[in-house]
């Protein structure tokens, strides 16, 4: 994975120097909340309902042992012994003092991470499909451009203050792990019909009050062409984003309101001027960062075999594994979903284990998923099972990845300021409903989003069901979603009926997957069958 | 009119009334004019070798679109002063010198130390923008 060089490793140091100087004088009394606030967003720091949150960033989603272990003291240091896994791939602390912060950053600096643009109206951290480097359907690995992207992108002194904020997501196989075109950008790597590599660019796309699924605007960007183009893009977002409603502000709304061809053609129009400057990095600067890339020491010769006769074990091999481009290797995905948990949620001692297994299994490397578990992309079979009891008595061997107790939250009411209702208690009382192995072994593949609010922190117009928290007359009330997916057959989930209560909500899932399972043929998974069958079964069965 | 309390250029400052976009365009004597934040820095290319100064307004300087309109001035050629006015903040100074800026009149004045650290905080860039003259560092990854 990418290590930093000295400039690097300046850059991040210099920002602890100027986060620090700005706490400084917030303290001081010489800047107001008003002026610090979009100063310390920038830096991740959020003040939420009872205390202040850091969001930390994992670029693209990859982290080494060192790295993990250190977010595993932070926890312990500086929050109340846990860390929370967010949908962008980052962590974020919920119980941080102000003047703690610029020590937590200069920890962060010793081990090159950060929190540079984790929040605010500027270009966030990138993120990355999750088995990037390991997966057997990729076309390359997506990692270096995004590395190329989170150094432009870093502290570009044009496009600091978007009217908005600004997602970017890379991914390079068929198969969307990353919901791509639910990005402000997403970028999808291909090769042409000459067999090089470039970029096919995606824009306008996004989830909040207005989902939207980004159109295609260019089939093809050549790789000494990358920084050119996003900085084109970005250019026309900046001078012709709205900035008068910040319901309206995303690029989605530009591309919309503007056409997605008349949004190409301006795009077009400055890159043609933008290629006339010097802007872009060679292809050798590229070349340097694939390097960091290039796959660890894979022995050869390794057998495919898996010993499965401990039940236990099996079914969690069944259901949170996934096949390596490696023979003899395989990815594993830790479940941050424990029956009854708090969805992302680990605590200061599950992450450090967690670091010391990809240490130890797994070329010292970790993933974070936009579904808010862990991976180890690159575990040896024969070193499976050890992994898999280790993780076990820690209370992280839960086998329901991509099932109904595999639920995307967002922090809701319990956390956050903008939320109408609560997140977490619906997402632990549907994990606790549908506790058994075998219940959700039947259910199968069935993705679970929820959001306390428009806002869709939680991604419920991309879950094959949605839950959105709202408020009715000032009590919490929860609306159901169909049919949303993420993957490369994106769609948005639709609203079913009238909302329900908290339980109510939990015995109407419960009633949509007896439909689903009275209805389903085949191999077809919950989603499958709603769009052949509909949405009128479900809510007869639901209303009726 | 507010005082420029920043200035890193040697000539003499230009103390013209800075007209609006629309006025200037009709006045073919002005010498000094002012953009604001949705007007089109495009608009002002064909007049730029009569421009002696360019004003960019930051009502708020979280509207970012001024630093696009700078930096556009720049990539054109134009060589004469770029004064951001109004909202300015210290923590954006560096940013704001590297999308063409070398003015600066806020509209309440800045803690000199405070600014002074700030212009000189980042002795490196990612990007190259070209406008500001310095080397990003891929270019000290690979010199020619
Ligand atoms: S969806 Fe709403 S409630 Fe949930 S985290 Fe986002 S803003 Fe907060």
């Amino acid at each position: 994975m990418y290590k930093y060089d000295e400039y690097d490793q300046q850059m991040v140091d210099t920002r602890v120097a100027e986060f620090r100087d700005q706490v400084r004088r917030r303290v001081a009394g010489d800047l107001t909340e008003d002026q610090f606030k979009p100063l310390r967003l920038q830096n991740g720091l959020y003040l939420q309902l009872h205390a202040y949150m850091l969001r930390v960033a994992v670029p693209y989603g990859t982290l080494n042992g060192t790295q993990m272990h250190l977010l595993g003291d932070i926890a312990d240091k500086y929050d109340r012994g846990y860390g929370h896994f967010t949908t962008r791939q980052n962590i974020q602390y919920n119980w941080i003092k102000l003047e703690e912060t610029p020590d937590i950053l200069a920890e962060l600096a010793k081990v090159e991470m950060h929190a540079i643009q984790t929040s605010g109206n500027c270009i966030r951290n990138i993120s990355s499909d999750q088995f990037a480097g390991a997966a057997a359907d990729e076309i390359v690995d997506p990692r270096p451009y995004a590395e190329l992207l989170r150094q432009w992108s870093s502290f570009h002194p044009e496009f600091l203050v978007l009217p908005r904020k600004f997602k970017i997501a890379v991914i390079a196989s068929e198969k969307d792990r990353a919901a791509m075109r639910l990005h402000d950008i997403g970028i999808k790597m291909v090769k042409n019909d000459a067999g090089e590599i470039g970029a096919q660019f995606y824009a306008g796309g996004g989830m909040g009050r207005t989902p939207m699924i980004a159109p295609l605007i260019r089939e093809f960007v050549p790789l000494d062409q990358l920084i050119t183009y996003s900085e084109a893009c970005l250019r026309v977002y900046n001078r012709y984003g709205r900035r008068d409603n910040k319901y309206k502000a995303r690029i989605k709304i530009l591309v919309h309101e503007l056409g997605r061809d008349e949004y190409v053609r301006q795009v077009e129009e400055e890159f043609a001027h933008l290629q006339t400057l010097a802007i872009e990095p060679p292809l050798a600067e590229l070349e340097r960062i694939k390097a960091h890339f290039v796959d660890p020491a894979f022995e050869t010769g390794l057998s495919d075999d898996l010993d499965l006769t401990d039940p236990d074990f099996r079914l969690w091999v069944e259901r949170n594994t996934t096949a390596h481009k490696q023979p003899g290797y395989i990815i594993a995905t830790v479940s941050l979903k424990p029956v009854g948990g708090i969805p992302g949620d680990a605590s200061a001692d599950q992450i450090r284990l967690m670091a010391k297994l990809g240490t130890q299994y797994s070329f010292d490397e970790l993933r974070v998923t936009h579904a808010q578990n862990i991976v180890f992309p690159h575990v040896k079979k024969a070193d499976l099972y050890t992994v898999w009891k280790a993780l076990d008595e820690a209370g992280l061997g839960t086998a329901n990845l991509d099932t109904v107790g595999d639920i995307i939250a967002c922090p809701g009411l319990d956390y956050c300021s903008l939320a109408n209702a609560r997140s977490i208690p619906v997402a632990q009382k549907i994990s606790e409903r549908f506790g058994s192995a075998q219940k959700q072994a039947e259910i199968g593949e069935l993705k679970l989003k929820i959001s306390g609010c428009i806002n869709a922190c939680g991604h419920h117009h991309a879950g094959h069901i949605g839950i959105l928290g709202v408020d009715k007359k000032g009590l919490e009330n929860y609306q159901l979603l169909f049919g949303g997916s993420e993957g490369a057959d994106t769609s948005l989930a639709k609203i079913i009926g009238p909302g329900f209560t908290e339980d109510g909500v939990v015995d109407a899932i419960e009633k949509a997957t007896e439909v689903y399972l009275a209805n389903k043929q085949g191999e077809e998974r919950f989603l499958d069958t709603y769009r052949r069958i509909g949405m009128d079964p479900f809510k007869e069965a639901i209303y009726g | 009119m507010v005082d420029v309390q920043f200035r890193f250029r040697d000539d003499e400052a230009v103390n013209d009334p800075a007209v609006t976009v629309d006025a200037f365009s009709e006045q073919s004597n002005a010498t000094a004019v002012r953009i604001e934040p949705g007007e089109d820095a495009r608009a002002l290319l064909p007049y730029l070798d009569r421009l002696a100064l360019v004003e960019v307004n930051f009502p708020a300087w979280t509207d970012g679109r001024g630093y696009s309109a700078a930096r556009i001035l720049r990539e054109a050629g134009y060589t004469g002063e770029v004064r951001g006015v109004g909202d300015l903040v210290i923590d954006m100074l560096h940013h704001m010198r590297r999308c063409g800026f070398d003015a600066f009149a806020p509209d309440k004045a800045l803690n000199p130390t405070d600014a002074k650290n700030a212009f000189e905080r980042w002795d490196n860039v990612y990007q190259a923008t070209v406008v500001d003259g310095r080397q990003a560092i891929w270019a000290k990854r690979h010199p020619a």
